[in-house]
């Protein structure tokens, strides 16, 4: 879901990247009354973790891959605002250094990765949660439904995003100019790979790392908890 | 905190493992490279080709110059985690710098 440069018009790029501004900046607000906890470093372990867990990928029938984000079991554990500024920096990282999403198109990957994935997981958590005190299985199984349902609405507006260029941005004889595929095609495409692998995958890692950190790292746990809910 | 440090560790382990992720062929769908559109389109939109390549990122697609692609993976994993982390770092910094210039 990494959308290279090129795929979109700058216009597009231009649009998303303002729709993160906002996103942003509450974020680093909202971070910076937290300097004096524990957030910072837990943000930078979990900022880390969704870097590499993005590195394994998996094939989707059909060639294609697609890999968990991490972005979910981020918003779960510190918060979704903590998940914006967090998931924002391992893409900035990926982009930069190695070119893996581009620049033009960075704030169109931080819009469906890093705001809308883990707002939309996180709601879904705290709608999961809110029949009284579940069991950590149980509470595992709810984040990872999260997991599941936030990477497919980041891939659905990816889809969105990729399907409306060949409308809107064509040469005067309809030929592309950006992504050539419309959305009967992207949107499909997307959901497939996400749907199936790339959902699973989310799934697994957020209610996986949210099972073993209660099961066998209790004490973070604690520290967890302070963060979210302050 | 130890549990910090021992998921550090941890992280460095997935890093040594990453060359899983190399096993699945092909691209994600909609992050090709340019060259794909030559093959199944027959040419490469206009827009598309122009702006692809605006950026060169030192380490494309987590591979080293002259090395092995999977150390080469590996060595993108660490040092992507090192830069995730020192990053995220100088965040917290600038935004303390901030709170204290703004207070005086």
């Amino acid at each position: 879901m990494h959308i290279p440069d090129g795929y979109f018009s700058p216009q597009t790029c231009a649009v998303l990247y303002a729709a993160c501004i906002p996103f942003w900046i509450t974020a680093a607000q909202k971070l910076k009354k937290k300097l004096n906890t524990k957030m910072v470093p837990l943000l930078s372990l979990f900022s880390a973790f969704s870097f590499v867990v993005m590195m394994f990928n998996i094939p989707v029938p059909g060639g294609t891959t697609a890999h968990a984000i991490g972005s979910v079991l981020m918003a779960v554990l510190l918060g979704p605002w903590a998940a914006v500024m967090g998931v924002s920096a391992a893409l900035l990282i990926q982009a930069l250094f190695f070119g893996d999403g581009g620049i033009l198109s960075f704030g169109a990957n931080a819009f469906n990765m890093a705001v809308v994935m883990p707002f939309t997981g996180y709601y879904v958590w705290r709608m999961l949660n809110k029949a009284g005190n579940p069991s950590p299985v149980r509470q595992a199984l709810y984040a990872a439904i999260a997991g599941y349902v936030g990477i497919n609405a980041a891939a659905l507006l990816a889809g969105i995003e990729l399907g409306i260029q060949p409308l809107l941005f064509h040469s005067p004889d309809g030929t592309p100019l950006y992504c050539p595929y419309g959305l009967s095609h992207a949107i499909p495409a997307m959901m497939f790979a996400h749907l199936t692998v790339g959902g699973l995958a989310e799934g697994f890692v957020t209610g996986g790392v949210l099972l073993f950190l209660k099961r066998l790292m209790p004490e973070i746990m604690v520290d967890l908890k302070a963060e979210a809910a302050a | 905190m130890k549990a910090v440090s021992r998921i550090w560790t941890g992280l460095i382990g997935l890093a040594l493992v990453s060359p899983l992720g190399l096993l699945a062929s092909g691209d994600a769908w909609g992050e090709w490279g340019r060259e794909f559109f030559q093959k199944a389109l027959g040419f490469i939109p206009e827009g598309l080709g122009r702006l692809s390549d605006v950026w060169n990122a030192p380490l494309p697609d987590y591979t080293l110059p002259g090395i092995g692609e999977v150390p080469g993976y590996i060595i993108s994993a660490i040092v992507g985690i090192g830069l995730v982390a020192a990053f995220t770092w100088l965040m917290g910094k600038a935004l303390s710098g901030n709170s204290t210039s703004s207070k005086n």
